[in-house]
């Protein structure tokens, strides 16, 4: 079953862009990433799933049921952790967090605490209190406290020291084990690399591709540093290599295809050193940005 | 009910200061009334040497000084101004502050309507309101009986007043939400609400001024005018219903533009 379904969405404020014409379906149990830099409409999608606002056109479904018709009902089963944390600044963490628990139908005190301590976060203290990582730790702790089957991340490792950004992907894990889906936006991409089965990759609002993360670095280019003796860019001369540069003797490339035209290609040179990599997804990011 | 509570709780200290401050400025005036009357005839000889539109602008035209509930009425002007803007503000930030601190994320992306969201906020400023004004009702009777100089007042005419509170104040509490509501953003809640009670109440005072009777019947200033009040036992219920129409049309008006509302996000 897809838990989310988005046909055609699309969203101006007023003449602005949001988002353009995006569909795509995440399906029960992903974690799926969602990536593009500033601007290009990550937080536009989330907003309009949370119905925080209205689209201009299209319909985000969620467990089946159209966002801002069910939003109340869906939300019940919904976690988000926005990309900026603001809370009630007077109030206490633990009344703050009590306050986002007696939303939800279940009990949630129990799983309150596991999170708190998991997190290490200091019940007592105000809100105006704390540092903004924080911050992003009660709203980690409000947004799973009442174990939602969706859980939606607007980059929400900023303001995380390296240790609990850890802490927070295995919980993220463990939560996406307990069944729960993960829609993960981010510009980070080594923690959607880290992370995610799938990604979507939007680019000024309008979506350029949505592969598995496997795929996506698999059959890709590769890169290819070679250095060896009698070689310079014209031996590369063939289909799919881009990217071609050469210093001091090493030839660097960027290579899609039949990995064995290039092997047949170095058989006459005495090669010094070989490497043959994935892109990182950085890589293959900047490539569809370019 | 939830959000009720929550609210409730924000708005106690409020309630507590601005009930404080018009218990303190009931008592203040009303202990000076001991002066004014033994010298009636010669402070009422003074407002005649007076020009009339500034009695008129202050709303101090047909008051007799010399009676307890007269001079209750002149010092009501100025609690009607701290009720307006207790209202006014609690009106202009009830939904907008959740926009203005950056806490509707948090609110509304919980399981929750946005009708039922209002609808609770909306409570909890009425609650706030009624215990304010249950506080002058007590303060008010308690200090006229106090210093009242052993005079009889009409007890329905200071009733009428006080009731009039209960309208005056959902006036300014429904308008000024329309009002956060059509704008994009509140940045800053007090100049809304100042503008909107110092805008009625200026509008009444010139509208009295210059005897054109055409801006002034919009303002509650001049809906329940104390004089009027005072002078006919009555409510002037012609334009109290102004008000009325006004405070439905508004609340209306609130729930529909708050269900439509895109909420900005930060940043």
């Amino acid at each position: 079953m897809s838990i989310i379904e988005v046909n055609h969405l699309t969203k101006f404020y007023g003449k602005s862009r949001g988002i353009v014409d995006v569909s795509f379906n995440v399906e029960e149990g992903e974690i799926f990433g969602f990536i593009g830099p500033n601007g290009a409409g990550k937080s536009t999608t989330i907003r309009l799933f949370l119905s925080l606002i209205y689209p201009t056109q299209g319909e985000a479904k969620i467990f089946g049921k159209d966002c801002i018709k069910y939003g109340p009902e869906l939300r019940q089963e919904i976690g988000y952790l926005p990309s900026e944390v603001f809370y009630y600044e007077g109030m206490k963490v633990l009344d703050l967090l009590k306050y986002s628990a007696s939303f939800y139908k279940k009990d949630c005190t129990q799983r309150l605490h596991e999170l708190s301590d998991l997190m290490e976060l200091d019940l007592k203290r105000r809100i105006n209190d704390l540092s903004y990582g924080n911050k992003k730790k009660v709203g980690i702790v409000q947004g799973l406290l009442h174990q939602p089957k969706l859980i939606i991340l607007d980059e929400p490792t900023a303001g995380l020291d390296p240790l609990m950004q850890h802490k927070f992907f295995n919980l993220i894990r463990e939560e996406n084990k307990r069944g729960a889906t993960i829609f993960f936006s981010s510009h980070i991409l080594t923690e959607v690399q880290r992370l995610c089965n799938r990604v979507a990759i939007i680019k000024e609002g309008s979506l350029i591709a949505i592969q598995d993360i496997k795929t996506l670095q698999k059959d890709n280019y590769k890169k290819i540093r070679v250095t060896a003796d009698g070689l310079d860019e014209k031996t590369f001369n063939v289909d799919g290599v881009t990217g071609l540069e050469r210093e001091n003797g090493t030839v660097s490339l960027f290579y899609k295809g039949d990995i064995n035209v290039i092997t047949k290609l170095l058989t006459n040179a005495s090669i010094s050193d070989l490497t043959v990599e994935d892109l990182t997804l950085e890589e293959i990011f900047m490539h569809y940005y370019e | 009910m939830n959000i009720f509570v929550h609210e409730l709780k924000t708005k106690i200290k409020s309630v507590a200061v601005w009930a404080g401050s018009i218990t303190a400025l009931i008592l203040i005036f009303l202990s000076m009334f001991k002066a004014f009357s033994s010298q009636s005839a010669m402070v009422n000889d003074l407002m005649k040497s007076f020009p009339p539109e500034l009695l008129i602008a202050f709303g101090m035209v047909d008051m007799d000084w010399s009676t307890i509930l007269g001079f209750y009425g002149l010092l009501f002007v100025f609690s009607q101004i701290c009720l307006a803007i207790q209202a006014a503000n609690y009106g202009v930030g009830l939904v907008s502050i959740e926009e203005t601190e950056w806490t509707a994320d948090f609110l509304l992306s919980k399981p929750v309507t946005r009708a039922k969201i209002m609808t609770e906020k909306l409570l909890a400023a009425l609650v706030s309101l009624a215990i304010t004004q249950g506080i002058v009702w007590a303060a008010s009777f308690l200090f006229v009986n106090v210093f009242r100089e052993g005079q009889e007042y009409p007890v329905n005419s200071l009733v009428l007043l006080l009731l009039s509170m209960t309208v005056f104040q959902l006036f300014f509490l429904m308008v000024g939400m329309v009002i956060s509501l059509m704008v994009k953003r509140v940045r800053n809640v007090l100049p809304i609400s100042m503008g909107l009670v110092f805008g009625l109440y200026i509008l009444n005072a010139f509208g009295g001024m210059i005897g054109e009777q055409s801006l002034e019947i919009i303002s509650p200033f001049k809906h329940f005018a104390p004089s009027y009040i005072i002078k006919h036992n009555a409510w002037d219920m012609p334009l109290v219903m102004i008000s009325v129409v006004l405070i439905i049309v508004s609340t209306i008006a609130s729930y529909v533009l708050y269900a439509r509302r895109n909420i900005l996000s930060a940043v």
